[in-house]
């Protein structure tokens, strides 16, 4: 027995003290002690502040880019094998569920190129599959591996560019990740602890940021109007209309006609960042890459006088004249402030995004706000601790203690736990740690009722407490199980705070078992072993 | 002590009576409920938008909608918290894109309706970012000595001071930041022309798009019916089947008098509601499991009594525990809705009015469906008997 005792009292030490050193280390000083302590402890989004974004890739944006691209190339190949051709465009999907039932429609091929434009759709657009709709017209659909390889590649860089932006603006803690199981599934997961100002960065996070340098053939016109009228109604081959932010509409520009294909795009990029120009304006910066240095720099030596176009997701920022060849360098003029250059570098640094992006959620919590949390659910768990000590000495008398015990040591147990597990405390987690409370003591009290039973029966000190805890062991496995039970279940919503609360009451639960019953029996036998003879057992009756 | 001595009360002979109360409880739940059309959802159910704004002094409710629905179409809901200087303004159900225009559109009216003076930075609404950034060049003008980290950490002290109790993110006068650490007189000054206050701050912001809310929609009734399904599933298999039936009609009558209250109450389900009326699916649950474990102890050991006796006298010999048990967690939960604030409020209240229901069903509710059950089960059995 006194054997048996002490390597008991053994396990629970060890316990206690490895679960101390999981929550406070080995601290030397009370500033030690609390450091350690912050930094072992995670806090939730909503208890420190930050902001939590879900957003969604917009894939049908990726399916149409890649449509259009294949469109140009059918429509190249087909004038190189000279096949007309009457019309070829695509439908335009409105939703991610039907971004990869994107088709293509050729209109009009001639029946006697029916085997030739055959041959050239086969070798040309192998990922696309031709379906036949009458003798000259035809349907594309994009093959189903394909389309998944391309949404999967979409979320992919979404992903990475978002990364980029988010390490940028210096957010150590932040974290993207995919949310949902499947490697296609649309949605990012943005969780940004600390994060005070989510304006900024959900604007940031949003831009397309999709870089391109522009030959000026035409412009400034005032309205789209007037420049479609200077050409008769129809733009010559190899220009589009490009409309110029509002930010330069002061200057009186409007639209600007440009070339088709742009000189340099974002990928050319090696470097940007904020600069101030000889009036102390900001502006953007940026230096081209080796292979973009060559074109960049043939092009201006031939077009020095012309206008260049500086654009931004389709809409021109500046369009400077050029003056002299320039090699390997350019800036964007028309910052607001530092901020907004700053920013506008980063994003031209980071990549522009495949696809569109919207917000399906944000949660901000502001750090006043996770301040004023702990500290009510700090005063709640107090008064709820004090309350049910109180009450367990008042009906217990001095076998209160041991439920006390019991139930400060479930909470060293829970709260080390937490740390050596690193999961995170959230707000709810604080109201699974205060309901624990009142459920640990529950246990005590089965054990206790029913000890008291066996002494009414008339049953000696030491029987009543081995039979006591022997018949209220099931109950206690059975009345755990059932609420670890629908903690499970809690799980399935995977929102952080709802996850942090499961994790917080199931582990909470079963260190219950280990302290109501083990850590409770052992006080007992402990008390026991100091009486000689008949012991007896302060238990309220 | 003992709050019961020797009870010995006839529960299943009054079982019409606790028959009667749960009808009138389901009754009154469910007419609120169909009366107001349906459950009043969060926005995390159906989507919208909630901003919590926290003033510096009582807030001016109608300024406020007023100020919001001029531009913002469709309805605006401001709600007081109750003890504090704070509002929720809320609006629901749109599309992903209107719902972030509209949270971004609220920021903006409320700063230009109740922000600082426009040449300066609102310090109740600024991040230690544009504070630190506002501040240097002043700072350096005035010559006061700080270099770039310490100016940082001279805007994170002055932001930690605002945010921490009893300020909780506003401040009536910049002076109140004299006993910060950094904040010299020369720093105050040079606060006090750079910065203004305005008469809020924003501490929280909810955008939840429709998809996401009906995604968990769908998951809160799922997840309620597994859990319900788990503990069928594991009380057949720990005792009958007859045993997990009846606790989980039990269980789901404490669910269903949760909700109706919720509506009586005009409380909102939120995520955190679900959570909580999860918890109690497998706390109530906890109290009929000591019932049942003693009627099946008991039968056991005297086999000769009825059934219906075993059953009345396990209810009267686990009454004691089970106050006392449902007393104590009740007493942790009503703390929490007492002290614990407006975020956890319908967690606390889903939890007090739960535990108190799961605890009259374990025992008034759970133990007449096993009886009733295992007798149709009976009759069932003695009518095929006699058919063959």
């Amino acid at each position: 027995m006194q054997k048996n005792l002490k390597w008991k009292a053994t396990v629970i030490l060890l316990t206690t003290l490895v679960c101390l050193y999981g929550i406070v280390g080995l601290p030397k000083s009370v500033d030690e002690l609390q450091a350690n302590w912050k930094k072992n402890i995670r806090l939730g989004l909503d208890l420190r502040g930050g902001s939590l974004l879900i957003l969604q890739v917009k894939l049908q944006d990726a399916f149409k880019a890649e449509a259009a691209l294949q469109i140009e190339r059918l429509k190249e190949q087909l004038a190189a094998q000279s096949i007309a051709y009457a019309a070829i465009d695509s439908t335009e999907p409105a939703s991610l569920a039907e971004a990869d039932k994107i088709e293509i429609h050729v209109k009009g091929v001639p029946v006697d190129k029916t085997q030739a434009f055959r041959a050239l759709v086969t070798e040309q657009l192998p990922s696309w599959v031709l379906t036949p709709v009458n003798s000259t017209d035809y349907r594309l659909t994009i093959k189903p591996s394909e389309a998944q390889a391309l949404k999967k590649d979409t979320v992919e860089r979404s992903m990475h560019t978002i990364e980029n932006r988010i390490n940028g603006l210096g957010l150590a803690e932040a974290s993207v990740q995919q949310r949902g199981g499947a490697d296609t599934e649309a949605e990012i997961l943005v969780s940004m602890p600390g994060l005070d100002d989510p304006a900024r960065v959900k604007s940031i996070l949003q831009t397309a940021a999709l870089l391109e340098l522009y030959e000026v053939k035409e412009g400034p016109f005032a309205k789209r109007e007037d420049a479609l009228a200077k050409f008769g109604g129809v733009l010559p081959l190899g220009t589009k209309l490009l409309p110029s932010m509002s930010r330069t509409a002061e200057q009186g520009e409007g639209w600007f006609v440009v070339s088709r294909t742009p000189v340099i795009t974002g990928r050319d990029l090696r470097d940007a960042r904020p600069a101030q120009d000889e009036f102390g304006k900001w502006e953007t910066s940026f230096v081209l890459s080796q292979d973009a240095k060559g074109r960049f720099g043939a092009f201006t030596e031939k077009n020095i006088g012309n206008r260049l176009a500086i654009a931004l997701d389709g809409q021109i920022r500046t369009a400077p004249t050029i003056q002299s060849r320039i090699d390997d360098s350019g800036r964007i003029t028309g910052a607001s402030s530092q901020d907004d250059a700053k920013d506008l570098a980063l994003l031209l640094k980071s990549g522009s995004l495949p696809a569109g992006i919207e917000y399906l959620q944000e949660q901000t919590v502001g750090p006043s706000l996770g301040a004023d949390s702990i500290r009510q659910g700090l005063i709640a768990g107090l008064v709820g601790l004090v309350l049910v000590i109180a009450i367990m000495f008042i009906y217990y008398a001095a076998s209160g203690l041991n439920a006390t015990v019991a139930l400060i040591l479930n909470a060293v147990i829970l709260i080390g736990a937490l740390a050596y597990l690193q999961a995170v405390l959230t707000l709810p987690g604080i109201a699974g740690i205060i309901l624990l409370i009142g459920m640990a003591v529950d246990s005590n009290v089965l054990i206790f009722e029913r000890i008291r039973e066996e002494l009414r029966a008339g049953k000696a000190t030491l029987a009543a407490i081995d039979t006591g805890f022997n018949k209220a062991w099931w109950t206690i496995v059975d009345t755990h199980v059932a609420t670890i039970v629908s903690c499970a279940f809690l799980f399935m919503f995977g929102t952080p705070a709802v996850r942090g609360f499961a994790v917080t009451l199931t582990i909470g639960l079963v260190a219950n078992v280990f302290t109501s019953v083990f850590v409770s029996r052992t006080l007992f036998q402990f008390e026991m072993s100091r009486q000689a003879s008949a012991p007896r057992l302060s238990i309220g009756i | 002590m003992q709050i019961f001595h020797n009870l010995n009360i006839d529960f299943i002979g009054k079982q019409k009576i606790f028959f009667a109360v749960s009808f009138v409880l389901l009754a009154v739940g469910v007419s609120s409920w169909v009366a107001k059309g349906g459950l009043k959802y969060g926005i995390d159910f159906t989507g919208g938008v909630n901003v919590n704004v926290k003033f510096t002094s009582a807030p001016p409710v109608d300024k406020i909608r007023a100020a919001i629905s001029a531009r913002i179409p469709g309805e605006i809901s401001v709600q007081e918290v109750s003890g504090e200087n704070e509002v929720i303004i809320g609006t629901g159900l749109r599309g992903e894109a209107e719902l972030n225009a509209a949270r971004g559109i609220m920021a903006e009216t409320l700063s230009e309706t109740f922000g600082a003076d426009k040449s300066k930075l609102d310090l109740n609404n600024a991040s230690a970012q544009a504070l630190a950034d506002r501040l240097r060049d002043p700072l350096q003008r005035a010559a006061a000595g700080l270099n770039d980290d310490q100016i940082k950490q001279l805007a994170e002290a002055i932001l930690g001071f605002k945010n921490s109790p009893p300020r909780s993110g506003v401040l009536t006068s910049l002076d109140q930041l004299k006993g910060v650490e950094g904040v010299t007189p020369k720093v105050l000054d040079v606060v006090k022309q750079e910065c203004g206050l305005g008469q809020f701050s924003i501490r929280s912001a909810e955008v939840i798009g429709p998809k996401i809310g009906a995604e968990l929609r769908n998951k809160a009734i799922l997840a309620t019916l597994y859990a319900l399904g788990g503990m069928l599933v594991y009380l057949a298999f720990r005792f009958e089947f007859s045993y997990g039936l009846a606790a989980v009609v039990a269980v789901f009558h404490d669910v269903i008098i949760t909700l109706g209250l919720f509506s009586l109450f005009d409380k909102e389900i939120s995520l955190n509601v679900v959570a909580a009326l999860l918890t109690l699916v497998g706390y109530s649950m906890n109290d009929t499991i000591v019932v049942f474990d003693r009627i099946r102890e008991t039968l056991s050991v005297s086999r000769k009594d009825a059934f219906v006796k075993v059953v009345n006298d396990s209810i009267n010999q686990t009454m004691s525990r089970t106050v006392l048990t449902s007393g104590l967690t009740f007493i942790s939960a009503l703390s929490l809705l007492i002290f614990g604030g407006q975020v956890l409020n319908g967690f606390a209240f889903a939890l007090v009015v739960g535990i108190l229901v799961g605890t009259y069903s374990s025992i008034f509710v759970a133990s007449p469906i096993l009886i009733w059950y295992r007798q149709w089960r009976e009759s069932g059995q003695k009518r095929a008997a006699k058919a063959a």
